[in-house]
């Protein structure tokens, strides 16, 4: 295949498995398109928001699913909704503001207004004008408000975490998630209070998959990053376990930290400074919690929308939005826990420092999605490799392998192939 | 409003401007006081009170494991700073310190590239007067952006 220039229409897999995957499943607008389709808008659910970032009646934020923009709101019961953020009579995204509180929502061109929950209350001169007697205009007899609501969405919500779905068929959020990957939820999402610290926003010139990929990747962190090679945060030699649910598509690389410095693993690895030493500890000054329960890194994939991020004390939510085929903003929502003490949010925003666009660690992610994308660009007929650890895919008590990557393009041939 | 250290501090964002375009690390940790505050922050996070930061440093060390990081640990494309920054405006002054902000303007250009405008926003202040001379106790870049252009490296 590496001689062969013809570049073809659609992905094509030279082999049953998927250990090798075409660079065209990143470069092909029209796959995208059915991509949104298949994994955003249909049979899966999408992260939303923390409930920490709505407290009050009317608290909206806007955000996105796939390439849809949608207003996740709490009501006036308190319960929260999630509406397309499209006017049902002409079309226009409303909502421009990114957070605020509403009681209504009015869509300013011909002030149609909605209730939180996105149905229709009113439309100006839905009866028309009175002029000499007579009613002029106005909307046909038979207009039911009703049939003109914004598009709800179905919502789920678990340990202060809010999910949607578009589709009213799809299975229920805990089936979907599974209960192998539910345990590491309901680990980092214990029932605390969730305490909102901030964002971190960046836009990445890449395909979404590959973020996804970044974290079903265990074999890159003991290399690119020369922090977590290091100062022994992650690495091969460290305890760890990758699992994922049963349909393969979501996966928790789970691991805990060694003793960093020199030994037998680290001969050979560039990245591995022996002599770096922090002027600054801080950045490192990790208090073990008692709901990690061992791991201090567990690094979740929930496919397609979001990643779960526990390294050690720093705890995100990394939300992946698409826009177009090669490219995706990512957004990180930083929390901590309602009985943090001050120390600790302190320790968490520290270590902050590590993720993030201009992360210690995380900074080397998006640069190296940025240039996979460009190497795919190029090279569209050609295919990557991700054989390490073998061709099979299953669970595994080590970190020297591509299962996961394989795993989630086994699950993502038999939705996009049907 | 005394000419001569408005002239002095307009000469030391100018020299702040220099380092970082010039990618004078040494220089440019020399400017702040030994406990200072250096923050890169998203004005969202900024105009709603949330504390966290793009990039958060406190003294000097962990200014220095900041260049360290960049000229040795951080894997990202190369390229080029230039920074164009307003004129400072002082909002108060005391002989021993000035709280004052200015805009800034933060343009890109990477090897293969045309420069882009990668962050804009506002340096908000609190300088020291030193018998070293003016020394950054704290310099918050609040920037417009909604998105960072994929990673923010360099300090700003
Ligand atoms: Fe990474």
């Amino acid at each position: 295949m590496s001689n062969e220039t013809h570049i073809p229409m659609r992905p094509v897999w030279d082999q049953p498995d998927t250990s090798r995957i075409p660079f065209k499943v990143y470069t092909d607008e029209q796959t995208h398109q059915k991509e949104l389709e298949k994994l955003f808008y249909q049979n899966h659910w999408c992260y939303v928001g923390l409930e920490a970032e709505i407290p009050e009646h009317g608290d909206f934020k806007r955000t996105v699913i796939g390439e849809r923009s949608v207003i996740m709101v709490r009501g006036a019961d308190g319960e929260i909704n999630v509406v397309e953020n499209v006017c049902a009579h002409r079309g226009m995204r409303f909502c421009r503001k990114k957070h605020g509180n509403a009681k209504e929502f009015v869509c300013p061109y011909h002030q149609w207004n909605y209730d939180l929950k996105g149905n229709l209350q009113g439309v100006p001169f839905r009866r028309g004008v009175k002029q000499d007697g007579q009613v002029k205009g106005g909307m046909p007899k038979d207009f039911k408000p009703a049939d003109h609501g914004l598009t709800q969405l179905r919502v789920a919500q678990r340990g202060g975490v809010v999910f949607a779905t578009f589709d009213q068929e799809a299975e229920s959020f805990e089936d979907f998630v599974g209960p192998e990957m539910l345990h590491y939820f309901d680990r980092m999402f214990n029932g605390r209070k969730l305490k909102l610290l901030g964002y971190n926003k960046q836009r990445i010139p890449g395909n979404w998959k590959l973020m996804m990929e970044n974290i079903k990747d265990p074999y890159h962190p003991g290399l690119l990053h020369t922090w977590f090679v290091t100062f022994g945060l992650w690495r091969a030699d460290n305890r760890s376990e990758l699992k994922m649910d049963k349909h393969h598509r979501h996966a928790a690389m789970i691991s805990t930290r060694g003793e960093g410095g020199k030994n037998a693993q680290t001969t050979g690895v560039s990245s591995f400074k022996e002599e770096m030493k922090l002027h600054d500890p801080r950045f490192l000054d990790v208090e073990v919690e008692p709901w990690w329960n061992g791991p201090t890194a567990v690094m979740m994939t929930l496919f397609p929308s979001v990643i779960l991020q526990q390294q050690v004390n720093s705890v995100s939510t990394r939300h992946i939005q698409p826009n177009g085929h090669d490219s995706f903003d990512f957004v990180w929502t930083h929390f901590g826990y309602e009985d943090d003490t001050e120390e600790m949010t302190e320790r968490r925003l520290r270590q902050a420092n590590l993720f993030g666009p201009a992360g210690f660690v995380s900074a080397d992610d998006g640069e190296v999605i940025e240039f996979s994308q460009e190497g795919f660009e190029q090279k569209p007929f050609h295919r990557s490799l991700a054989e390490l650890g073998g061709r099979e895919i299953g669970d595994t008590d080590h970190m020297v392998s591509e299962t996961l990557i394989r795993g989630m393009y086994e699950y993502w041939r038999k939705q996009m192939e049907d | 409003m005394n000419m001569e250290i408005y002239l002095q501090l307009t000469q030391f964002y100018q020299e702040y401007a220099a380092n970082v375009d010039a990618a004078e690390w040494d220089s440019w940790i020399e400017m702040f006081t030994e406990d200072c505050t250096y923050r890169i922050q998203a004005r969202e996070n900024h105009e709603r009170n949330l504390p966290m930061a793009a990039l958060s440093l406190e003294g000097k060390g962990m200014l220095k494991d900041r260049i360290y990081g960049i000229t040795e640990t951080i894997f990202h494309d190369p390229y080029m700073q230039n920074h164009v920054v307003s004129a400072p405006r002082i909002k108060s002054l005391t002989p021993e310190l000035i709280d004052c902000e200015a805009n800034y303007a933060v343009f890109r250009t990477k090897n293969d590239g045309i420069a882009q405008v990668f962050n804009v926003g506002r340096y908000i202040d609190r300088i020291r007067n030193t018998p070293d001379g003016l020394k950054i106790e704290s310099r918050i870049c609040v920037f417009d952006n909604d998105m960072i252009l994929n990673s923010l490296i360099y300090p700003i």
